[in-house]
């Protein structure tokens, strides 16, 4: 446990060390505050009972960074290792492969999270210059439930599907020396697995079946009820269980490689 | 301290070491010595517990490097060749993490690192970034991550290549140092380093130990030792040759000319140094001489001899 927080601090304190790290955190903040000034300029034309939560965080300007995001915090992780050649003094080291795995893993996850940080404070901001609740449309009486719900509901799902597509991310990692090569791979498999949600937008109740089926792919379906305050636990699971399923492969990839090259 | 039987690594269809056995004893130096491509590397990767061996055994400080890998990497400090490390580090910081990492207790960690900046002659550059470092400095920085946490076996990959005679000195210097307190395993292309630094060599070649002694007997077995040069303004060669030829411990001569000068290649019986009977020689003949010398082996000379079938 003491070696994984060595190797975590290693991974977060390399991170920052290179400047696309504040690159990465700049364009993100950029393309978030106009997503949140869209949300809000949405909500001024359309009366209804969207919350300023729910209309950020399922826009076309949400989804865009959102899948752009991870090639960026996973393409070094094991890439530029295996390319400098340092794998072979971190290998050397009494360490666990599945360590340096996980350690490399939450390295990613980390700065993911990191650059979530600031659009708290975009809700707090609304509050504070409207004097409306971000979450609901009253502080009070039953609606305080709804309020932490769709908070709770948006930020968790936010978590869940970063776990998954850094764990993508990582394993695209693992499998180039190349940090081009790996963001692609990433790149492409996260498309993949968000068009394939999309499938049951395309085909309109034609099966119930296919609708059923993409459902648990569907990352803008998930993150459209999570938002709301409903928190199904079939996502959940589905997340969980495929990141465990990711990190599972990345760990054999990374042994696989080492011992054949 | 070291034990390896039948080590065999097998990359697809290409064996890059075959089956090689060798023991190594407590504050010995080794030198692993042979080509490119000879299986160096791939061996001390097996041994540091980089690579896993497609067949054999291998034992540090008396634990399984594969069944038994993390007790045994905590004795072994490896230094890979082209020393990679985090340039993005300071090399304190590079050294507190190595140290760390490798199970340095926290409150020992602070004196070790001043320790193996002081032995690698690093206090000056401590605070720099590893990126801004020179090559010979790098590559001092890779020793002292090798032994930041006092492994009893140290395993160096090509420690002096691609420095400047002043940094292999340097580096030379500082390894010869550290055999008090470790067991070195030390890989090279360069015959002097050997002989400067091992207690005994390995030659291997085409993944098979070839030769497995000390530099000295080494050379002995291959003869070497026994061709001196001479260099001499003589008025007849030819004569010249035949009168060598009869001296004690001669026993042939081969000559080339530069001008007025002939260049006498002497092959000696092994064990005699007919040096200073030469020179008495050449004195009484009263012949000018430019060059009386041994020359030294090189890698090419004891490889061409090794490798061409000799039995040792």
């Amino acid at each position: 446990m003491v070696r994984f927080f060595i190797l975590f601090r290693r991974e977060v304190a390399s991170t920052f060390h290179q400047p696309i790290a504040y690159i990465v955190l700049f364009f993100f903040l950029v393309i978030t505050g106009f997503n949140f000034h869209a949300g809000i300029t949405m909500l001024n034309n359309a009366r209804g009972t969207t919350t300023v939560v729910e209309a950020f965080f399922n826009t076309m300007y949400f989804w865009f960074p959102f899948l752009l995001v991870f090639p960026f915090t996973t393409m070094r992780v094991f890439a530029e290792e295996s390319k400098m050649g340092t794998i072979e003094t971190l290998m050397t080291a009494p360490v666990r492969d599945s360590q340096v795995v996980l350690a490399k893993y939450a390295g990613a996850l980390f700065f993911y999270l990191v650059l979530w940080v600031p659009s708290l404070l975009y809700f707090v901001t609304f509050q504070l210059v409207t004097g409306l609740s971000a979450g609901g449309t009253s502080y009070t009486g039953a609606y305080i439930g709804a309020y932490i719900g769709v908070f709770l509901g948006a930020y968790s799902m936010l978590i869940l599907m970063g776990m998954l597509y850094t764990a993508i991310g990582c394993l695209a990692s693992a499998l180039t020396d190349n940090q081009i090569v790996a963001a692609m791979i990433s790149f492409a498999a996260i498309l993949a697995l968000f068009f394939l949600g999309l499938l049951s937008f395309i085909m309109p109740a034609s099966s119930d079946f296919l609708r059923d089926i993409t459902y648990y792919f569907s990352p803008i379906e998930h993150m459209m009820d999570f938002s709301r305050g409903i928190v199904d636990s079939r996502p959940v699971v589905f997340y969980i269980s495929s990141t465990l399923l990711v990190l599972f492969a990345t760990l054999h990839v990374f042994q696989y490689r080492r011992w054949k090259s | 301290m070291v034990k390896v039987e039948n080590l065999t690594k097998k990359f697809g269809a290409t064996t890059a070491v075959d089956g090689i056995s060798f023991e190594v004893q407590k504050g010995e130096i080794v030198g692993f010595l042979g080509p490119n491509g000879a299986g160096k590397s791939t061996t001390m990767k097996m041994l540091a517990g980089f690579l896993p061996p497609t067949s054999g055994h291998a034992e540090v400080a008396g634990y399984d490097v594969f069944t038994d890998s993390l007790r045994a990497r905590e004795h072994i400090g490896y230094m890979p060749e082209n020393v990679p490390m985090y340039t993005d580090m300071r090399v304190s910081e590079f050294l507190r993490y190595r140290g760390a990492l490798k199970g340095v207790p926290r409150r020992r960690l602070r004196e070790r690192i001043s320790d193996v900046l002081e032995l690698c002659g690093l206090e000056d550059v401590e605070k720099k970034l590893i990126s801004r470092l020179s090559k010979g400095y790098r590559q001092r920085v890779g020793l002292a991550d090798a032994m930041v946490h006092e492994p009893d076996l140290l395993i160096l990959d090509e420690p002096t290549i691609g420095l400047d005679p002043n940094q292999i000195r340097l580096v030379r210097d500082l390894i010869r140092n550290l055999r008090r307190h470790h067991t070195i395993l030390i890989s090279t292309h360069i015959l002097p380093e050997v002989e400067m630094l091992c207690s005994r060599v390995i030659i291997i070649n085409k993944g098979r130990i070839e030769a497995l002694d000390t530099p000295q007997n080494l050379r002995a077995r291959l003869g070497q030792e026994a061709q001196v040069l001479l260099d001499a303004r003589v008025p007849d060669a030819r004569a010249a040759a035949s009168d060598l030829r009869k001296l004690e411990g001669v026993q042939t001569v081969s000559i080339r000319t530069d001008g007025p000068w002939s260049i006498f290649k002497i092959q000696c019986t092994p064990g005699h140094d007919p040096r200073e009977t030469i020179f008495q020689f050449a004195v009484e003949k009263s012949w000018p001489v430019r060059e009386l010398s041994r020359p030294p082996i090189t890698l090419e000379q004891v490889f061409a001899e090794v490798t061409n079938g000799e039995e040792i």
